[in-house]
């Protein structure tokens, strides 16, 4: 009769080698360094959290119409409900306000009909481009139709921040894709052209180029003609966001391999055509995070506008928080513009890295 | 094929090298065509608005205060004083904000890497958080809502020597008595005894492999040698301590609360960009570099020292040149809470008072030209310096 080999059953590891406790152990109290940090860590939370909790939340009034229904210690979150409409907004008029929310709705609808990919890209592409900034305009503008004119000085809050941006990096993208191209081409004067433009903003703040924007460009043109602030600075923005576009695309087109120039040659195709046709269309993938990022700058720059007298969402935050009948309220708006800051920055930033490790394998041979 | 028909394909317009010339005739031209149309319009503008051009104007009284000056200004001083105390102010910031952010980033950056999990998270939040929220937004928040809200002087808050308040920081102020020239003197010395120090440490042990604690060794003889020099001069140095009267604080040094917003903002938020760069860079060294050094022998620092630095440094230093490039360059943010930088005295009061447009906003462009291309060249030696060296 064969003798059955039987092993006792294991043993069950040792309770600190497992679950929660050995968790502790192994990632905050390993040494005892780890421990000295794991205390200096709590003490800084137990600084910062329960005041800004009682603060925030437990002592705060969330609801009222004046800087008197604030009783609480805490914050007054009833400064943002009642600032709200030209936080988002700005001195836009209330009654039009539906105005800006349908050419968003619009804006909305027609990316996302994009994404799901159910009709034909190239003319919805066409529409978004070109018809919708159009139509975007008039609604924002008025004057057509019988929709009131609204002054541009007026636009601001929220709103001119996401238009500024838009517009800056929708306008900036092709000026940045012929920077590019002229940087990398070999004919000498182009090259230097665009080297010497992209370098000079570079080297420059935003804030000098804001500055050229809203006083320089009056001097340099003809008597009589003279255009809008917001037009003067849009075309300052997107100066400056195409120059730093320019390197993000020269870095992916850099990184198209040789053969694929060469290929494009040996089929007889024009510099234009193997550009539009061959390397662009990989070149521009490969930097979707970069623009991405340059966006995110970008988004984050506009606050500079300020500086040169337009009211975007932090100037008319700051505006508010000065008013004499709500003094004390400066920490709630700054609050405020932070949380809306952060929360666009860093779903943007997010979504370009989700971007990047679904475009990893791009030119990596398996 | 013969020779005819290839020539009588070959138009000149067919002609690649013909076509790229005509381009770029073409685009010189009209470069230069609006070069002059815009510069035309700007004379005929300048003439109209009766605006003198030209640099004159920097000779002239400025007649308003600059309020943070580190050298001497007064209302009666030039234009081109106020310029330079206003030069002076953006490098300061600078620096100050470069070496802080440096800290700051490279120590948020190794907790991020820390093996204590509660450590590693507060970094990412604190990463996360000040990265994704506009600088300008930062510096208001510490100008008008943390230092805004400190006391009145009268009820400054006190730490030994050192004075808090609505005011700014006050902080007792070293003022040097006759015979400091023996401890400036002692100290150079001992700087350039060190650097030979190193220097032979490093020649002597490529050639016979033997180590000296050249770093420890040249610490201790800055210290030895300063402090001699001190105790022979007699202690040349006095402490000028901040004095609190009834209604106000009084003597001592003086940090303004437009400085120290515009350095705790820029820093901090630059810190949070070199703290993502440190991260990527050691990340970046393979891990077998590590393995490798430990089976050699090496200890822990060691390992950090002579194998995973250097190699991580190859990748941080690029775009750690180019975070320090935009702080040089966010710190003319400092203009929108009143921090006299260059943009704030040049491009505003200045450019206010006078009018001249061009030339205010191409000195300042100037100037931060320079200042990105002396950054920029500085650390491109030092990545040269640091780069792999192959044979």
């Amino acid at each position: 009769m064969a003798i059955e080999f039987k092993p006792s059953p294991s043993l069950p590891p040792p309770v600190n080698s497992v679950g929660a406790v050995a968790w502790v152990r192994q990632n905050l109290l390993s040494s005892p360094l780890n421990i000295f940090l794991t205390l200096f860590s709590f003490y800084i939370l137990f600084l910062l959290i329960p005041p800004v909790v009682e603060w925030g939340i437990v002592t705060a009034t969330f609801s009222g119409a004046s800087k008197a229904d604030c009783t609480g210690a805490g914050a007054c979150w009833a400064f943002i409900g009642v600032y709200f409409e030209q936080f988002m907004y700005g001195l836009y008029p209330s009654e039009e306000t539906w105005r800006i929310n349908l050419a968003l709705i619009l804006l909305v609808v027609l990316v996302g009909t994009f994404v799901v990919k159910t009709v034909n890209k190239l003319y919805l592409s066409i529409g978004i481009v070109v018809v919708y900034p159009i139509i975007a305009y008039f609604l924002f503008a008025g004057g057509v139709f019988g929709l009131e004119v609204v002054e541009t000085s007026l636009w601001g809050g929220l709103f001119l921040t996401t238009l500024l941006g838009v517009v800056g990096i929708v306008a900036s993208f092709p000026l940045g894709v012929l920077l590019a191209l002229g940087r990398q081409s070999s004919m000498p004067i182009a090259k230097s052209v665009c080297i010497v433009f992209i370098e000079t903003i570079r080297a420059v703040p935003l804030i000098t180029i804001l500055f050229m924007a809203s006083v320089m460009i009056p001097l340099f043109l003809p008597e009589g003609m003279n255009f809008n602030k917001l037009l003067r600075v849009l075309i300052g923005i997107t100066l400056f966001s195409a120059a730093y576009m320019a390197e993000v695309i020269r870095g992916g087109l850099q990184a198209i391999p040789k053969g694929q120039y060469e290929a494009a040659d040996a089929m007889g195709l024009t510099y234009w055509q193997s550009m539009v046709l061959v390397i662009l269309p990989q070149a521009l993938k490969l930097v979707i995070p970069g623009i991405v990022n340059t966006f995110i700058g970008l988004f984050k720059d506009t606050t500079l506008v300020y500086i040169v007298g337009m009211f975007d969402l932090l100037g008319r935050i700051q505006a508010a928080t000065h008013d004499s009948s709500w003094l004390g309220t400066t920490i709630e708006g700054y609050a405020f513009a932070g949380f809306v800051y952060w929360l666009a920055c860093f779903g943007m930033s997010r979504y370009s890295m989700r971007i990047e490790r679904k475009l990893e394998t791009g030119h990596k041979r398996n | 094929m013969s020779d005819k028909t290839t020539s009588s394909n070959k138009s000149i317009l067919n002609d690649a090298g013909t076509r790229a010339l005509i381009f770029q005739v073409v685009l010189l031209a009209v470069v230069v065509f609006v070069g002059y149309y815009l510069f035309s319009n700007l004379q005929a503008n300048l003439a109209d608005q009766g605006i003198s051009t030209g640099f004159a104007f920097l000779n002239q009284p400025a007649g308003f205060p600059v309020l943070i000056h580190l050298i001497d200004y007064t209302e009666a001083d030039t234009y081109g004083r106020a310029f330079v105390v206003a030069l002076i102010n953006t490098v300061v910031i600078s620096l100050m904000g470069i070496v802080l952010a440096t800290i700051i980033g490279v120590v948020m950056g190794l907790a991020r890497l820390s093996n204590n999990w509660l450590v590693a998270r507060l970094a990412t939040v604190y990463v996360e958080t000040l990265r994704n929220i506009p600088l300008l937004l930062q510096m208001f928040f510490w100008y008008f809502a943390v230092l805004a809200t400190l006391p009145i002087p009268k009820n400054s808050i006190i730490f030994g020597d050192f004075f808090l308040n609505k005011r700014g920081i006050y902080s007792p102020n070293p003022i040097t008595q006759d015979g400091f020239g023996i401890v400036v003197a002692g100290f150079i010395l001992s700087i350039i005894a060190s650097i030979a120090l190193i220097v032979w440490a490093k020649k002597r042990q490529t050639r016979t492999g033997l180590w000296f604690p050249a770093y420890w060794s040249s610490l201790g003889l800055i210290i030895v040698i300063s402090f001699l020099a001190l105790a022979v001069s007699g202690f040349p140095i006095e402490f000028d301590l901040p004095q609190k009267s009834r209604f106000n604080v009084t003597g001592g040094m003086v940090l303004p609360p437009e400085f120290v917003a515009v350095l705790v903002a820029l820093s901090t938020y630059t810190g949070a960009f070199i703290a993502e760069i440190v991260r990527a860079g050691i990340m970046s060294v393979n891990w077998g570099q590590t393995e490798a050094a430990r089976s050699l022998g090496l200890k822990d620092s060691l390992t950090q020292r002579l194998i995973v630095l250097p190699q991580a440094l190859r990748v941080i230093i690029p775009p750690l040149t180019s975070q320090f490039l935009n702080l040089a360059k966010n710190s003319s943010l400092g203009a929108a809470i009143a921090y006299p930088e260059l943009v704030a005295v040049v491009m505003g009061t200045t450019l206010n008072q006078t009018g001249q447009a061009i030339e205010n906003i191409g000195l300042c462009m100037l100037v931060y030209g320079t200042l990105s291309l002396t950054i920029s060249i500085f650390m491109n030696w030092y990545n040269k310096k640091m780069s792999l060296t192959e044979r």
